[in-house]
């Protein structure tokens, strides 16, 4: 492993780069958990995928789907998967370290200054522009990993389907996300199956 | 209700805290935040070790923060242990409560995510990730579509869509980078337009 970043190359299937040392891995998840308001996923996408090239667009929605269906924070998950991949145990606990010390510290700060400002209109109106900025921001990540479904096992058609069927019952009929999981998830899951070769 | 809360937390009191928050990360999936409801029941409604405003400022801060969501749980703690009287007791809230929330979770990931990937290659293996790849992305558009409801005034928050609907489109097809975008969304807040 150089310590040099190597240029990432064209489109392949296996992620072109990867952490050098659980230094640059505890750096990155420190990074880019600094930078991730309202949440972290969309900045792992932009970091980790786009600008490191550390996950293919096609890893990452696997991780992703594995770190939605196990207990814990998905975020959390994915971290620990990713170090876990790369260095074992140490690289999985490095990547959570990172990914908690300097925002806990950050959050904590915050909840002592909080009691000051709670009632400034300004501060209230700029946390409401941030928050409606996340949510466009999490759609994004969204439309960008939809380009991998033309690869996917699942065809595309059905996997059209379940795009739009998964949306409604989860953000219009608020159906608990335990049955959709089982219903949709598993017909991706048999639909998937019959295309892989064993 | 917002009334500060002076408590007296003995050994045992810290321990049940501990047990409850290791449950409750066994329960987690879909992330911390959906066991809240259950932990308002237990620290506000059935021990009245948070206040309710305490316990709403606890989510709103940590998502209005840097960071994984789940810091909210920190929060919690770190107020638990306010409300017990001490800074000490405060930071000692924060490591029963994230220890509690992350280690069950923490280990049974890990072991189901080397198990994975040592099996990488068996049919079965494969067709769960690439299967579920369709319910992701629903999942992604589902968490931006509450978000971007979470207003909650219906069409009078149409700037707010607007918002919303311009950051996706721009982080979607540009490379600018996503504080730009935040700190756009913060300004046009913080100067009341929104």
């Amino acid at each position: 492993m150089n310590s040099v970043p190597p240029l990432p190359p064209a489109v392949s299937t296996a992620a072109p780069s990867r952490p050098a040392s659980l230094r640059e891995l505890f750096i990155a998840f420190t990074w880019l958990a600094l930078q991730g308001f309202g949440g972290v996923l969309v900045v792992v996408q932009r970091e980790l995928v786009e600008r490191k090239q550390w996950l293919t667009h096609e890893e990452f929605i696997e991780d992703w789907a594995v770190a939605q269906v196990m207990p814990g924070p998905n975020v959390v998950n994915l971290a620990l998967m990713y170090g876990g991949r790369t260095f074992g145990l140490a690289g999985a606990l490095t990547a959570l370290a990172g990914l908690l010390a300097c925002p806990l510290i950050v959050v904590l700060l915050l909840a002592v200054l909080h009691a000051r400002f709670a009632g400034n209109p300004a501060v209230e109106g700029a946390l409401r522009g941030m928050a409606a900025v996340s949510a466009g921001l999490i759609g994004a990540v969204g439309l960008k990993l939809a380009v991998a479904l033309r690869t996917n096992a699942v065809p595309l058609g059905w996997s059209i389907a379940i795009c739009m069927a998964g949306f409604v019952l989860v953000a219009l009929l608020h159906v608990p996300l335990l049955y959709v999981m089982l219903v949709l998830g598993g017909l991706g899951c048999v639909l998937a199956y019959r295309r892989l070769h064993a | 209700m917002s009334a500060p809360v002076h408590l007296v937390m003995a050994w045992h009191d810290w321990l049940n805290l501990f047990c409850h928050f290791l449950l409750l990360s066994l329960m987690s999936v879909g992330g911390a935040i959906s066991t809240t409801s259950e932990m308002h029941r237990f620290l506000v409604e059935q021990h009245h070790w948070l206040s309710q405003a305490q316990f709403n400022d606890s989510i709103a801060i940590a998502q209005a923060a840097p960071g994984p969501n789940v810091l909210f749980v920190a929060l919690m703690g770190w107020n638990v242990g306010l409300n017990a009287g001490s800074m000490t007791a405060a930071v000692f809230g924060v490591a029963v409560t994230m220890f509690g929330i992350l280690m069950p979770s923490t280990a049974l990931t890990y072991a189901a995510s080397q198990w994975g990937h040592r099996n990488r290659h068996l049919r079965v293996v494969r067709a769960f990730k690439q299967g579920m790849a369709p319910l992701v992305i629903a999942l992604l558009m589902a968490t931006a579509w509450i978000l971007a409801s979470a207003g909650g005034h219906g069409t009078a928050d149409w700037p707010l869509w607007a918002v919303s609907l311009a950051s996706c489109a721009v982080i979607w097809r540009t490379r600018l980078h996503l504080l730009w975008v935040l700190g756009a969304g913060a300004l046009l807040g913080a100067l009341q337009l929104l």
